[in-house]
């Protein structure tokens, strides 16, 4: 499962129950990361431990920052998966902004390398 | 009556290194123009990145013409979203993004024109904001977002928690057009 444009890309690995992200996300509010949202819901299904490999993803507007937060709490409220996300100390806004998501849910693993 | 609300300087000093983007009332498609603000963002944030030193040696950690680069197109992107999404388009006025280089700052100024009902919403967040715990807010906030409410104002809540931008407000009733209130936002970055 794959979404590519030009800007970005965002796909599923099942047998590494990850989600790889990839270029730039600012779309044009909540409503046109629904797309996004299915893959990571439909990745969730296929628990116990999900991981978002962000290390690629160079920009994400707030938009997309307040799709993961509502992807974690969904998480959260299941209660019985575990998410790793993954980033890089290379890209700023992960440095500035990935950790935030452990005050929705503190269990998470956060690996910035 | 016009209001002015936080860290709003009405004449900024002057200085040699400034730069004004202006965007026309258009009829192009909005995700056209979406497109061309996120690509005026990264512009503005390779541009001021320039006056910075360059990558280090050090390999583990982002040099400052990295952290200027992608802090100005970070903050000038969510900028010009929240001036788009708030816009009145009826008001056919351009969105204006200027950014002023000083010796130990960055200040963003945006301008664009919105209806008495949003800047009345707009206001009371900026109320709320500016006498609550900024970090207790943000959690609120980005709960409340995370559960479907609309209107979370995390772009400008991430601006001041993740980046440590400080904010000015003004709003300007046009004299012309007394339904329509210029809006102008002012966004400090200390580098």
């Amino acid at each position: 499962m794959e979404i590519t444009t030009k800007d970005y890309s965002v796909w599923y690995d099942p047998e590494k129950a990850a989600v790889f992200f990839k270029g730039f996300l600012r779309l044009d509010g909540m409503e046109a990361y629904q797309p996004i949202i299915n893959i990571l819901n439909i990745a969730a299904e296929n628990g116990p431990v999900i991981t978002l490999d962000m290390k690629d993803l160079e920009f994400l507007n707030s938009s997309g920052i307040s799709m993961l937060s509502m992807f974690v709490v969904s998480l959260r409220n299941k209660g019985n998966v575990g998410l790793v996300l993954k980033g890089s100390n290379k890209v700023l806004w992960q440095t500035k902004s990935l950790r935030n998501l452990q005050r929705l849910m503190p269990s998470i693993s956060l690996e910035l390398g | 009556m016009t209001q002015i609300f936080g860290e709003f300087i009405e004449d900024l000093p002057l200085t040699e290194e400034y730069l004004t983007i202006s965007f026309s009332p258009s009829s192009n498609a909005r995700n056209l123009r979406w497109s061309n603000y996120g690509l005026s963002a990264d512009f503005l944030g390779d541009y001021f990145a320039t006056f910075f030193p360059g990558p280090s040696d050090q390999t583990d950690e982002l040099g400052k013409q990295e952290v200027i680069k992608s802090s100005v197109s970070y903050i000038a992107n969510e900028l010009l979203e929240n001036a788009i999404q708030h816009s009145d388009l009826s008001a056919e006025s351009p969105i204006h993004i200027s950014l002023y280089l000083y010796n130990t700052r960055l200040v963003f100024v945006v301008s664009n024109s919105a209806t008495e009902s949003k800047v009345k919403r707009y206001i009371e967040f900026i109320q709320k904001l500016l006498t609550s715990d900024v970090d207790q807010l943000y959690t609120q906030q980005l709960e409340k977002t995370a559960l479907g409410y609309g209107g979370s104002h995390m772009g400008l809540l991430t601006m001041i928690n993740d980046y440590a931008a400080r904010f000015g407000w003004k709003f300007e009733p046009s004299l012309s057009q007394p339904e329509v209130v210029k809006v102008v936002v002012m966004a400090h970055l200390d580098v």
